[in-house]
């Protein structure tokens, strides 16, 4: 690799490593990825009340640790217009059960990812030079 | 004496039976630079005569929290009673060079970065204190951030009820209908709280969201 090269790590993390956590064990899983510099490829997503507490853990961080501006995040769930009544029941309760594991969640350190561009079929992700 | 209080309780209890008022904590959500702050102003101006707080073209130029009690709201004989919470824009990342691109010094940058994550923070922590909330988006963004997928989810998950306003309408490159394609569960209401345009429709949206409560 020349010296021009950059790395880039991503850690995927499965939904079964996360899944027996509590929420404030599963942010702090994916801040101490993120804070080394890798981008976090998640099995599933969190619950919208975690997505908050990784903000605001995120924001505790930044100015604190050196160079951390914070993070870029992005969520990419299948649609399930098409299914029917039965399906889409199906599909509610195995979450309960098991948990929402038919999404990714990507979460990059705002030093290595410039923007997340999402829109509902793909994903964008620009990085810093 | 005794009269007299009776009296009051009275006027106060029929007074609010017949004219749907209510007395309410708004809260003005959004990312940062959406225009809750030129909203929460239009709405003051329009009741109060006064503002709630500046506005900037810089990002992040609300960092606390800022309110205005007691704003009385008429719409087709009907009353509201607000106060309003205006609310640091959330974001995911605050990086001060950011700022230097507005001519900022890189001290005051960097005290605008502090304050503005200590803001995040705060918005967040306000969510549950809220009877309703207006999400402020602008209509000139993609609508798919995490941020207002964040924001909506913690006020669904908070049983908060929600309207979704897509600001800077006024705007060549504004598209409500991308807005309305990202949150069809919601109603969207296109304003341009900068000129004022579309603040009867808001209204009467603001009517219907109180009476969810």
């Amino acid at each position: 690799m020349s010296t021009k090269d950059r790395k880039l790590t991503l850690s995927f993390i499965p939904y079964s490593d996360i899944e027996k956590l509590d929420s404030m064990k599963r942010v702090k899983k994916i801040l101490d990825v993120v804070l080394k510099d890798r981008i976090v490829i998640l099995q599933g997503r969190l619950e919208a009340t975690e997505e908050a507490s990784l903000i605001q853990s995120t924001m505790a961080l930044v100015g604190r640790i050196k160079n951390f501006r914070g993070v870029e995040l992005a969520v990419i769930q299948g649609k399930n217009e098409d299914n029917d009544f039965m399906s889409k029941v199906r599909i509610r309760m195995a979450r309960a059960l098991v948990g929402d594991r038919d999404a990714l969640t990507i979460i990059g350190p705002a030093a290595v990812v410039k923007e997340i561009k999402k829109d509902p079929s793909k994903i964008d992700l620009m990085l810093k030079r | 004496m005794v009269i007299r209080i009776v009296k009051n309780f009275f006027k106060r209890v029929f007074s609010n039976i017949f004219t749907g008022k209510k007395n309410l904590s708004l809260g003005f959500y959004g990312p940062p630079n959406a225009g809750k702050t030129s909203l929460a102003n239009r709405i003051c101006k329009d009741w109060t005569g006064e503002e709630i707080g500046r506005v900037s073209k810089i990002p992040h130029e609300t960092r606390m929290i800022q309110f205005k009690e007691k704003v009385e709201i008429e719409y087709k004989g009907k009353k509201l009673t607000l106060k309003l919470v205006d609310t640091p824009g959330i974001a995911t990342r605050i990086d001060y060079e950011d700022f230097l691109k507005f001519g900022m010094r890189k001290k005051e940058a960097q005290q605008r970065a502090k304050e503005a994550t200590s803001g995040v923070i705060e918005s967040i922590k306000w969510l549950e204190d809220m009877n309703a909330v207006v999400v402020v988006l602008d209509a000139t963004e993609n609508p798919y951030s995490q941020v207002n997928i964040t924001i909506i989810g913690n006020l669904v998950a908070r049983k908060i009820p929600v309207l979704i306003v897509a600001n800077k309408v006024d705007l060549k490159k504004a598209e409500i209908k991308k807005i309305e394609a990202a949150f069809p569960e919601y109603e969207v209401v296109g304003i341009s709280a900068r000129y004022g345009t579309n603040m009867e429709e808001f209204y009467e949206s603001l009517f219907k969201l109180a009476k969810k409560i």
